[in-house]
Protein backbone atom coordinates (compact mmCIF):
# COMPACT_ATOMS: atom_id res chain seq x y z
CA UNK A 1 0.00 0.00 0.00
CA UNK A 2 3.31 2.20 0.66
CA UNK A 3 3.69 4.79 -1.70
CA UNK A 4 7.63 4.38 -0.70
CA UNK A 5 9.61 2.60 -3.09
CA UNK A 6 11.90 -0.21 -2.03
CA UNK A 7 14.82 1.47 -3.31
CA UNK A 8 14.37 3.37 0.33
CA UNK A 9 15.25 0.04 2.42
CA UNK A 10 17.65 -1.24 0.17
CA UNK A 11 19.74 2.40 -0.09
CA UNK A 12 20.05 2.73 3.85
CA UNK A 13 22.99 0.11 3.34
CA UNK A 14 26.70 1.67 3.64
CA UNK A 15 27.26 1.69 0.67
CA UNK A 16 27.56 5.59 -0.50
CA UNK A 17 30.01 6.01 -2.75
CA UNK A 18 28.95 3.62 -5.65
CA UNK A 19 26.62 6.50 -6.67
CA UNK A 20 26.89 5.67 -10.42
CA UNK A 21 26.07 2.09 -9.89
CA UNK A 22 22.41 2.73 -9.43
CA UNK A 23 21.86 4.74 -12.22
CA UNK A 24 22.79 2.76 -14.53
CA UNK A 25 20.75 0.04 -12.90
CA UNK A 26 17.97 2.72 -13.14
CA UNK A 27 18.44 2.57 -17.01
CA UNK A 28 18.54 -1.04 -17.13
CA UNK A 29 14.88 -0.68 -15.51
CA UNK A 30 13.97 0.83 -18.58
CA UNK A 31 14.93 -2.10 -20.86
CA UNK A 32 11.75 -4.32 -20.16
CA UNK A 33 9.11 -1.90 -20.81
CA UNK A 34 10.64 0.12 -23.77
CA UNK A 35 11.51 -3.27 -25.45
CA UNK A 36 7.80 -4.61 -24.94
CA UNK A 37 6.45 -1.38 -26.07
CA UNK A 38 8.62 -1.63 -29.61
CA UNK A 39 7.40 -5.56 -29.40
CA UNK A 40 3.52 -4.92 -28.97
CA UNK A 41 4.12 -1.78 -31.92
CA UNK A 42 5.53 -4.13 -34.42
CA UNK A 43 3.27 -7.33 -33.58
CA UNK A 44 0.16 -4.94 -33.68
CA UNK A 45 1.54 -3.22 -36.77
CA UNK A 46 2.29 -6.40 -38.80
CA UNK A 47 -1.18 -7.25 -38.20
CA UNK A 48 -0.28 -10.59 -35.83
CA UNK A 49 -1.61 -9.10 -32.54
CA UNK A 50 -5.04 -7.25 -32.43
CA UNK A 51 -4.44 -3.69 -31.07
CA UNK A 52 -8.23 -3.42 -30.35
CA UNK A 53 -8.45 -4.15 -26.50
CA UNK A 54 -4.49 -3.23 -25.83
CA UNK A 55 -3.86 -0.69 -28.19
CA UNK A 56 -0.28 -0.07 -29.14
CA UNK A 57 2.18 2.94 -28.12
CA UNK A 58 1.80 5.06 -31.34
CA UNK A 59 -1.65 4.91 -30.66
CA UNK A 60 -2.39 5.68 -27.13
CA UNK A 61 0.68 8.51 -27.56
CA UNK A 62 -1.23 10.00 -30.47
CA UNK A 63 -4.68 10.06 -28.02
CA UNK A 64 -2.42 11.37 -24.83
CA UNK A 65 -1.39 13.97 -27.00
CA UNK A 66 -4.95 14.85 -28.76
CA UNK A 67 -5.69 15.65 -24.77
CA UNK A 68 -2.80 17.28 -23.85
CA UNK A 69 -3.64 19.74 -27.16
CA UNK A 70 -7.09 20.35 -26.39
CA UNK A 71 -6.37 21.05 -22.86
CA UNK A 72 -8.53 18.73 -21.92
CA UNK A 73 -6.04 16.60 -19.96
CA UNK A 74 -4.66 20.09 -18.36
CA UNK A 75 -8.47 20.73 -17.18
CA UNK A 76 -8.67 16.47 -15.42
CA UNK A 77 -5.14 16.76 -14.29
CA UNK A 78 -5.73 20.11 -12.53
CA UNK A 79 -8.90 18.76 -10.87
CA UNK A 80 -7.47 15.54 -9.89
CA UNK A 81 -4.34 17.09 -8.31
CA UNK A 82 -6.38 20.22 -6.32
CA UNK A 83 -8.98 17.20 -4.92
CA UNK A 84 -5.78 15.30 -3.46
CA UNK A 85 -4.28 18.66 -2.40
CA UNK A 86 -7.13 19.31 -0.60
CA UNK A 87 -7.63 15.89 0.56
CA UNK A 88 -4.11 15.41 1.47
CA UNK A 89 -3.68 18.69 3.46
CA UNK A 90 -6.74 17.64 5.61
CA UNK A 91 -6.00 14.62 6.24
CA UNK A 92 -1.85 14.95 7.09
CA UNK A 93 -3.14 18.02 8.96
CA UNK A 94 -5.19 16.08 11.07
CA UNK A 95 -3.33 12.40 11.24
CA UNK A 96 -0.41 15.00 12.83
CA UNK A 97 -2.33 16.49 15.15
CA UNK A 98 -3.84 13.12 16.76
CA UNK A 99 -0.77 11.16 16.13
CA UNK A 100 1.63 13.71 18.28
CA UNK A 101 -1.60 13.63 20.75
CA UNK A 102 -1.24 9.91 21.29
CA UNK A 103 2.45 9.76 21.45
CA UNK A 104 2.86 12.01 23.50
CA UNK A 105 0.27 11.65 25.73
CA UNK A 106 -1.09 8.31 27.07
CA UNK A 107 -3.99 9.96 28.22
CA UNK A 108 -4.69 10.97 24.88
CA UNK A 109 -3.23 7.26 23.47
CA UNK A 110 -5.98 5.68 26.00
CA UNK A 111 -8.96 7.85 24.48
CA UNK A 112 -8.19 7.58 21.20
CA UNK A 113 -5.87 4.85 19.71
CA UNK A 114 -8.36 2.08 20.06
CA UNK A 115 -11.39 4.08 18.09
CA UNK A 116 -9.16 5.36 15.56
CA UNK A 117 -7.37 1.83 15.19
CA UNK A 118 -11.09 0.20 14.81
CA UNK A 119 -12.19 2.92 12.02
CA UNK A 120 -8.81 1.89 10.48
CA UNK A 121 -10.06 -1.64 9.74
CA UNK A 122 -12.66 -0.12 7.85
CA UNK A 123 -11.93 -0.57 4.27
CA UNK A 124 -11.69 3.37 3.31
CA UNK A 125 -14.30 2.98 0.11
CA UNK A 126 -16.96 1.85 2.67
CA UNK A 127 -17.39 5.19 3.50
CA UNK A 128 -18.09 6.15 0.09
CA UNK A 129 -22.24 5.75 0.60
CA UNK A 130 -22.15 8.04 3.75
CA UNK A 131 -20.15 10.34 2.58
CA UNK A 132 -22.41 10.97 -0.47
CA UNK A 133 -25.21 11.43 1.89
CA UNK A 134 -23.15 13.53 4.10
CA UNK A 135 -21.56 16.09 2.09
CA UNK A 136 -23.28 15.25 -1.62
CA UNK A 137 -22.03 13.94 -4.56
CA UNK A 138 -19.83 16.92 -5.68
CA UNK A 139 -15.87 17.77 -4.50
CA UNK A 140 -16.82 17.74 -0.23
CA UNK A 141 -17.17 13.77 -0.70
CA UNK A 142 -14.49 13.27 -2.71
CA UNK A 143 -12.27 15.47 -1.02
CA UNK A 144 -13.10 13.30 2.36
CA UNK A 145 -12.37 10.09 1.19
CA UNK A 146 -9.05 11.62 0.25
CA UNK A 147 -8.57 12.54 2.95
CA UNK A 148 -9.28 9.66 5.22
CA UNK A 149 -6.96 7.34 2.94
CA UNK A 150 -4.17 10.07 3.78
CA UNK A 151 -5.12 10.05 7.86
CA UNK A 152 -4.26 6.94 8.52
CA UNK A 153 -1.07 6.21 7.60
CA UNK A 154 0.00 9.76 8.35
CA UNK A 155 -1.45 9.25 11.90
CA UNK A 156 0.20 5.88 12.80
CA UNK A 157 3.84 6.97 11.43
CA UNK A 158 3.39 10.39 13.60
CA UNK A 159 2.40 8.58 16.08
CA UNK A 160 5.08 5.39 16.09
CA UNK A 161 7.93 7.73 15.32
CA UNK A 162 7.17 9.37 18.84
CA UNK A 163 6.73 6.58 20.51
CA UNK A 164 10.03 5.25 19.04
CA UNK A 165 12.31 8.38 20.00
CA UNK A 166 15.38 7.18 21.52
CA UNK A 167 15.39 7.77 25.28
CA UNK A 168 18.96 7.92 25.24
CA UNK A 169 18.64 11.31 23.41
CA UNK A 170 15.98 12.46 25.82
CA UNK A 171 18.42 12.11 28.51
CA UNK A 172 20.84 14.07 27.05
CA UNK A 173 18.17 16.96 26.85
CA UNK A 174 17.27 16.55 30.27
CA UNK A 175 21.12 16.39 31.02
CA UNK A 176 21.09 20.08 29.26
CA UNK A 177 17.92 20.95 31.92
CA UNK A 178 15.98 21.68 28.79
CA UNK A 179 12.27 23.16 29.13
CA UNK A 180 9.37 21.43 28.07
CA UNK A 181 9.26 23.68 24.84
CA UNK A 182 12.49 23.65 24.31
CA UNK A 183 12.57 19.67 24.50
CA UNK A 184 9.81 19.94 21.85
CA UNK A 185 11.66 21.65 19.49
CA UNK A 186 15.61 20.97 20.13
CA UNK A 187 15.10 17.55 20.31
CA UNK A 188 11.43 16.04 19.59
CA UNK A 189 11.02 17.48 16.64
CA UNK A 190 13.99 17.19 14.87
CA UNK A 191 14.13 13.43 15.91
CA UNK A 192 10.73 12.45 14.22
CA UNK A 193 11.31 14.69 11.00
CA UNK A 194 12.55 11.36 8.99
CA UNK A 195 9.48 9.76 10.03
CA UNK A 196 6.98 11.65 9.61
CA UNK A 197 8.26 12.54 6.23
CA UNK A 198 7.96 8.82 5.24
CA UNK A 199 4.35 9.31 7.09
CA UNK A 200 3.34 12.04 4.16
CA UNK A 201 4.82 9.90 1.39
CA UNK A 202 2.80 7.25 2.40
CA UNK A 203 0.04 9.34 2.72
CA UNK A 204 0.57 10.67 -0.62
CA UNK A 205 0.41 7.60 -2.42
CA UNK A 206 -2.60 6.73 -0.67
CA UNK A 207 -3.91 10.13 -1.62
CA UNK A 208 -3.45 9.06 -4.89
CA UNK A 209 -5.12 5.68 -4.82
CA UNK A 210 -8.36 7.34 -3.46
CA UNK A 211 -8.99 10.17 -5.77
CA UNK A 212 -8.95 6.84 -8.95
CA UNK A 213 -12.02 5.59 -6.30
CA UNK A 214 -13.40 8.88 -5.47
CA UNK A 215 -13.66 10.05 -9.41
CA UNK A 216 -14.44 6.54 -10.43
CA UNK A 217 -17.72 7.00 -8.24
CA UNK A 218 -19.07 9.85 -10.16
CA UNK A 219 -16.91 13.11 -11.31
CA UNK A 220 -17.75 15.32 -14.73
CA UNK A 221 -13.68 15.97 -14.46
CA UNK A 222 -10.33 14.70 -13.13
CA UNK A 223 -8.04 11.86 -14.58
CA UNK A 224 -10.54 8.85 -13.16
CA UNK A 225 -13.30 10.37 -14.57
CA UNK A 226 -11.35 10.17 -18.18
CA UNK A 227 -11.01 6.19 -17.26
CA UNK A 228 -14.77 5.85 -16.85
CA UNK A 229 -15.36 7.96 -20.04
CA UNK A 230 -12.91 5.38 -21.62
CA UNK A 231 -14.90 2.23 -20.98
CA UNK A 232 -17.79 3.45 -21.68
CA UNK A 233 -17.20 5.01 -25.01
CA UNK A 234 -14.87 1.95 -25.54
CA UNK A 235 -11.64 3.60 -25.68
CA UNK A 236 -9.13 1.47 -24.22
CA UNK A 237 -6.18 4.34 -25.23
CA UNK A 238 -7.80 6.99 -23.38
CA UNK A 239 -8.12 4.72 -20.13
CA UNK A 240 -4.33 3.84 -20.86
CA UNK A 241 -3.46 7.65 -21.49
CA UNK A 242 -5.31 8.69 -18.22
CA UNK A 243 -3.42 5.71 -16.31
CA UNK A 244 0.19 6.80 -17.87
CA UNK A 245 -1.21 10.68 -16.36
CA UNK A 246 -1.88 9.39 -13.27
CA UNK A 247 1.85 7.49 -12.69
CA UNK A 248 3.45 10.67 -14.18
CA UNK A 249 1.63 12.87 -12.05
CA UNK A 250 1.62 10.39 -8.77
CA UNK A 251 5.60 10.50 -9.36
CA UNK A 252 5.64 14.53 -9.61
CA UNK A 253 3.94 15.06 -6.34
CA UNK A 254 6.00 12.11 -5.08
CA UNK A 255 9.55 13.61 -6.06
CA UNK A 256 7.74 17.75 -5.17
CA UNK A 257 7.40 16.24 -1.79
CA UNK A 258 11.10 14.93 -1.62
CA UNK A 259 12.86 17.52 -2.85
CA UNK A 260 11.03 19.93 -0.30
CA UNK A 261 11.93 17.78 2.87
CA UNK A 262 15.29 16.65 1.50
CA UNK A 263 17.19 19.93 2.80
CA UNK A 264 15.59 19.16 5.98
CA UNK A 265 17.56 15.23 6.52
CA UNK A 266 21.16 16.52 4.90
CA UNK A 267 22.19 14.42 8.30
CA UNK A 268 21.35 11.46 7.66
CA UNK A 269 22.92 8.30 7.47
CA UNK A 270 21.02 7.18 4.45
CA UNK A 271 21.12 6.85 0.84
CA UNK A 272 18.52 9.13 -0.11
CA UNK A 273 20.09 10.82 -2.30
CA UNK A 274 20.15 8.49 -4.95
CA UNK A 275 16.28 8.88 -5.30
CA UNK B 1 32.16 18.90 47.88
CA UNK B 2 30.31 15.64 46.53
CA UNK B 3 28.58 13.43 49.64
CA UNK B 4 26.56 10.42 49.56
CA UNK B 5 24.78 9.86 52.38
CA UNK B 6 23.19 6.88 53.36
CA UNK B 7 22.22 6.25 49.37
CA UNK B 8 19.80 3.60 48.58
CA UNK B 9 17.79 2.76 45.22
CA UNK B 10 15.11 0.16 44.71
CA UNK B 11 13.51 -0.03 41.68
CA UNK B 12 9.51 -0.70 41.06
CA UNK B 13 9.89 -4.49 40.88
CA UNK B 14 11.66 -5.09 43.93
CA UNK B 15 15.38 -5.00 42.74
CA UNK B 16 17.82 -3.15 45.03
CA UNK B 17 20.20 -1.35 42.88
CA UNK B 18 22.31 0.58 45.56
CA UNK B 19 22.24 0.12 49.54
CA UNK B 20 23.14 2.84 52.27
CA UNK B 21 26.19 3.77 50.01
CA UNK B 22 28.60 6.50 52.32
CA UNK B 23 31.17 8.24 50.16
CA UNK B 24 32.57 11.96 49.94
CA UNK B 25 34.02 12.94 47.61
CA UNK B 26 36.79 16.34 47.21
CA UNK B 27 36.52 18.77 45.06
CA UNK B 28 39.17 17.80 42.32
CA UNK B 29 39.64 14.20 42.75
CA UNK B 30 38.69 11.68 40.01
CA UNK B 31 37.10 9.31 41.66
CA UNK B 32 36.64 5.65 39.65
CA UNK B 33 34.08 3.18 40.53
CA UNK B 34 34.38 -0.01 39.59
CA UNK B 35 32.48 -3.53 40.29
CA UNK B 36 31.12 -6.59 38.38
CA UNK B 37 27.89 -5.85 36.47
CA UNK B 38 24.77 -5.42 38.58
CA UNK B 39 26.48 -3.60 41.43
CA UNK B 40 24.95 -0.32 40.66
CA UNK B 41 27.74 1.68 39.03
CA UNK B 42 25.44 3.83 36.39
CA UNK B 43 22.29 3.52 38.74
CA UNK B 44 25.01 5.19 41.11
CA UNK B 45 25.51 7.79 38.74
CA UNK B 46 22.37 8.53 37.30
CA UNK B 47 21.42 9.23 40.66
CA UNK B 48 24.00 12.08 41.02
CA UNK B 49 23.21 13.52 37.32
CA UNK B 50 19.45 13.54 38.72
CA UNK B 51 17.93 11.60 35.69
CA UNK B 52 16.74 9.37 39.15
CA UNK B 53 15.98 9.93 42.02
CA UNK B 54 16.90 8.17 45.16
CA UNK B 55 14.24 5.48 47.46
CA UNK B 56 16.32 6.86 50.39
CA UNK B 57 19.21 8.57 51.30
CA UNK B 58 20.21 12.22 49.49
CA UNK B 59 23.19 13.19 47.38
CA UNK B 60 24.94 15.96 48.75
CA UNK B 61 26.77 18.30 46.17
CA UNK B 62 28.61 22.03 47.68
CA UNK B 63 25.40 21.78 50.30
CA UNK B 64 22.63 21.17 48.33
CA UNK B 65 20.58 17.81 47.87
CA UNK B 66 20.44 16.88 44.31
CA UNK B 67 17.04 16.76 43.01
CA UNK B 68 17.21 17.16 39.37
CA UNK B 69 19.70 17.55 36.57
CA UNK B 70 21.80 20.66 37.36
CA UNK B 71 23.90 22.95 35.24
CA UNK B 72 27.05 22.90 37.08
CA UNK B 73 27.07 18.75 36.42
CA UNK B 74 28.13 17.66 33.25
CA UNK B 75 27.44 13.94 31.85
CA UNK B 76 29.33 11.85 29.28
CA UNK B 77 27.32 8.50 28.72
CA UNK B 78 28.88 5.15 27.42
CA UNK B 79 27.34 6.15 23.69
CA UNK B 80 28.67 9.92 22.32
CA UNK B 81 24.68 10.29 22.13
CA UNK B 82 24.88 13.35 19.57
CA UNK B 83 22.44 14.78 17.96
CA UNK B 84 22.72 13.51 14.71
CA UNK B 85 20.70 16.08 13.10
CA UNK B 86 23.00 18.50 14.16
CA UNK B 87 26.69 19.66 13.40
CA UNK B 88 29.61 18.77 15.42
CA UNK B 89 30.10 22.30 16.16
CA UNK B 90 26.33 22.73 17.16
CA UNK B 91 26.33 19.47 18.94
CA UNK B 92 29.39 21.26 21.10
CA UNK B 93 27.50 24.63 21.54
CA UNK B 94 24.16 22.55 22.92
CA UNK B 95 24.47 24.12 26.16
CA UNK B 96 25.48 27.24 25.51
CA UNK B 97 22.06 28.56 23.80
CA UNK B 98 22.09 31.30 26.73
CA UNK B 99 25.42 32.74 24.60
CA UNK B 100 25.63 34.52 21.62
CA UNK B 101 26.94 33.03 18.61
CA UNK B 102 30.08 34.71 18.56
CA UNK B 103 30.46 33.93 21.91
CA UNK B 104 29.41 30.16 20.92
CA UNK B 105 31.88 30.02 18.19
CA UNK B 106 34.89 30.85 20.00
CA UNK B 107 34.31 28.66 22.65
CA UNK B 108 33.49 25.74 20.14
CA UNK B 109 36.56 26.69 18.23
CA UNK B 110 38.31 26.48 21.42
CA UNK B 111 37.19 23.15 22.63
CA UNK B 112 37.91 21.29 18.98
CA UNK B 113 40.77 22.24 19.27
CA UNK B 114 41.41 20.57 22.79
CA UNK B 115 40.15 17.33 21.24
CA UNK B 116 42.06 17.00 18.48
CA UNK B 117 39.29 17.74 16.23
CA UNK B 118 39.84 21.40 15.01
CA UNK B 119 38.13 22.05 11.30
CA UNK B 120 35.17 19.23 11.80
CA UNK B 121 32.63 22.28 12.81
CA UNK B 122 30.52 21.18 9.88
CA UNK B 123 31.00 17.70 9.91
CA UNK B 124 27.48 15.19 10.55
CA UNK B 125 28.01 13.07 13.48
CA UNK B 126 27.76 9.84 10.82
CA UNK B 127 30.56 11.11 9.52
CA UNK B 128 33.21 10.94 12.49
CA UNK B 129 34.43 7.45 13.55
CA UNK B 130 32.90 6.45 17.40
CA UNK B 131 36.56 7.94 18.57
CA UNK B 132 35.77 11.19 17.14
CA UNK B 133 32.06 11.09 18.10
CA UNK B 134 33.09 10.52 21.85
CA UNK B 135 35.81 13.33 21.74
CA UNK B 136 32.66 15.60 20.78
CA UNK B 137 30.57 14.62 23.58
CA UNK B 138 33.72 14.99 26.08
CA UNK B 139 33.93 18.63 24.36
CA UNK B 140 29.92 19.01 24.59
CA UNK B 141 29.93 18.23 28.12
CA UNK B 142 33.31 20.13 29.20
CA UNK B 143 32.07 23.33 27.28
CA UNK B 144 29.85 24.39 30.12
CA UNK B 145 32.56 24.27 32.26
CA UNK B 146 31.10 21.84 35.05
CA UNK B 147 32.30 21.40 38.54
CA UNK B 148 31.61 17.59 38.89
CA UNK B 149 32.17 15.63 35.74
CA UNK B 150 30.11 12.66 35.56
CA UNK B 151 31.07 9.36 32.72
CA UNK B 152 29.85 6.03 32.46
CA UNK B 153 31.92 3.99 30.85
CA UNK B 154 32.81 6.31 28.23
CA UNK B 155 35.67 4.77 26.35
CA UNK B 156 34.51 1.18 26.81
CA UNK B 157 33.02 0.74 23.29
CA UNK B 158 36.30 1.86 21.92
CA UNK B 159 40.17 0.16 20.72
CA UNK B 160 43.13 0.57 23.11
CA UNK B 161 44.34 2.60 21.25
CA UNK B 162 41.63 5.31 21.01
CA UNK B 163 41.34 5.02 24.26
CA UNK B 164 44.65 5.91 25.51
CA UNK B 165 44.66 8.75 23.46
CA UNK B 166 41.18 10.08 24.96
CA UNK B 167 42.57 9.64 28.16
CA UNK B 168 45.41 12.06 27.33
CA UNK B 169 42.34 14.45 25.93
CA UNK B 170 40.44 13.85 28.75
CA UNK B 171 43.10 14.60 31.55
CA UNK B 172 44.55 17.54 29.64
CA UNK B 173 40.74 19.27 29.55
CA UNK B 174 40.52 18.48 33.14
CA UNK B 175 43.64 19.78 34.03
CA UNK B 176 42.22 23.70 32.96
CA UNK B 177 39.50 23.58 35.62
CA UNK B 178 39.93 20.66 37.51
CA UNK B 179 36.72 19.69 37.76
CA UNK B 180 35.48 17.01 40.06
CA UNK B 181 35.20 13.67 38.48
CA UNK B 182 33.10 10.59 39.43
CA UNK B 183 33.65 7.93 36.51
CA UNK B 184 32.14 4.58 36.48
CA UNK B 185 34.09 1.94 34.56
CA UNK B 186 35.28 -1.94 33.92
CA UNK B 187 38.62 -1.62 32.71
CA UNK B 188 40.91 -1.65 36.13
CA UNK B 189 43.87 -0.52 33.59
CA UNK B 190 41.84 2.94 33.15
CA UNK B 191 40.42 3.17 36.71
CA UNK B 192 44.22 3.48 37.73
CA UNK B 193 45.21 5.81 35.10
CA UNK B 194 43.05 8.25 35.87
CA UNK B 195 41.99 8.01 39.34
CA UNK B 196 42.85 9.31 42.70
CA UNK B 197 40.69 7.23 44.47
CA UNK B 198 38.74 3.73 43.35
CA UNK B 199 35.49 2.57 44.95
CA UNK B 200 35.04 -1.42 44.49
CA UNK B 201 31.42 -2.12 44.58
CA UNK B 202 29.98 -5.45 44.78
CA UNK B 203 26.46 -6.57 43.62
CA UNK B 204 23.14 -7.75 44.96
CA UNK B 205 22.80 -5.12 46.58
CA UNK B 206 24.98 -2.53 45.01
CA UNK B 207 27.42 -1.80 47.88
CA UNK B 208 30.56 -0.21 48.33
CA UNK B 209 33.31 -3.55 48.95
CA UNK B 210 36.31 -1.89 49.27
CA UNK B 211 38.36 1.30 48.20
CA UNK B 212 41.89 1.93 47.13
CA UNK B 213 43.68 5.12 46.90
CA UNK B 214 45.75 6.20 44.22
CA UNK B 215 49.00 8.14 44.95
CA UNK B 216 50.49 7.91 41.56
CA UNK B 217 51.60 11.61 40.16
CA UNK B 218 50.14 12.30 36.59
CA UNK B 219 51.17 11.55 34.28
CA UNK B 220 51.49 8.05 34.59
CA UNK B 221 53.46 5.63 33.21
CA UNK B 222 51.78 2.21 32.78
CA UNK B 223 54.37 -0.07 32.12
CA UNK B 224 56.14 1.38 35.53
CA UNK B 225 56.11 -1.43 38.59
CA UNK B 226 54.54 0.89 40.99
CA UNK B 227 51.53 1.22 38.44
CA UNK B 228 51.48 -2.71 37.79
CA UNK B 229 51.16 -3.37 41.89
CA UNK B 230 48.59 -1.03 41.87
CA UNK B 231 46.50 -2.43 39.16
CA UNK B 232 47.39 -5.57 40.70
CA UNK B 233 45.99 -4.68 43.65
CA UNK B 234 42.81 -3.54 42.19
CA UNK B 235 42.35 -6.30 39.93
CA UNK B 236 42.89 -8.62 43.17
CA UNK B 237 40.42 -6.64 45.28
CA UNK B 238 37.51 -6.80 42.41
CA UNK B 239 38.72 -10.41 41.94
CA UNK B 240 37.52 -11.27 45.88
CA UNK B 241 34.36 -8.89 45.71
CA UNK B 242 33.06 -10.88 42.81
CA UNK B 243 33.58 -13.78 44.87
CA UNK B 244 32.13 -12.39 48.16
CA UNK B 245 35.05 -12.69 50.33
CA UNK B 246 35.84 -10.44 53.05
CA UNK B 247 38.09 -7.19 51.65
CA UNK B 248 41.73 -7.54 52.82
CA UNK B 249 42.04 -6.01 56.87
CA UNK B 250 45.43 -5.44 56.14
CA UNK B 251 45.46 -4.31 52.88
CA UNK B 252 45.64 -0.19 54.02
CA UNK B 253 48.99 -0.84 55.64
CA UNK B 254 50.30 -3.04 52.95
CA UNK B 255 49.81 -0.57 49.97
CA UNK B 256 51.34 1.95 52.70
CA UNK B 257 54.04 0.14 53.22
CA UNK B 258 54.66 -0.18 49.26
CA UNK B 259 54.24 3.47 48.56
CA UNK B 260 55.42 5.98 51.55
Amino acid sequence: MSAVGIDDETAAGPTRPESRKPRRLALAGLLLPVLLAILWEVLVRAGIANGRLMPPPSVVGKTLWGLAASGELLTHAFATLWRVAAGFGLGAGVGTLLGALTGALPVARGLLDPTLQALRSIPSIAWVPLFILWFGIFEASKVALIAVGVFFPVYLGVAAAILGIDRKIIEVGRVFRLGRVAMVRRVLLPAILPAWFTALRSGLGLGFMFVVAAEIMGASEGLGYLLVDGQQLGRPDTIIAAIISFAVLGKLADALLLALTRPFLAWQDLGRAKL
Amino acid sequence: MLRFETLSKTYADGTQALSRIEVEVAAGEILALVGGSGCGKTTLLRLIAGLDQPSAGRIVLNGDTIGEPRADVGVIFQEPRLFPWLSVADNIAFGLSHLSAFEREGLVTNALVRVGLAGYEKRWPRELSGGQQQRVAIARALITRPKLLLMDEPFSALDATTRASLHGHLLALWEESRPTVVMVTHDVEEAVTLADRIIVMQPKPGRVFDELDNPLARPRDRLSPAFEALKRDALRTLDRSLRDEAPLQNKAAETAGMWW
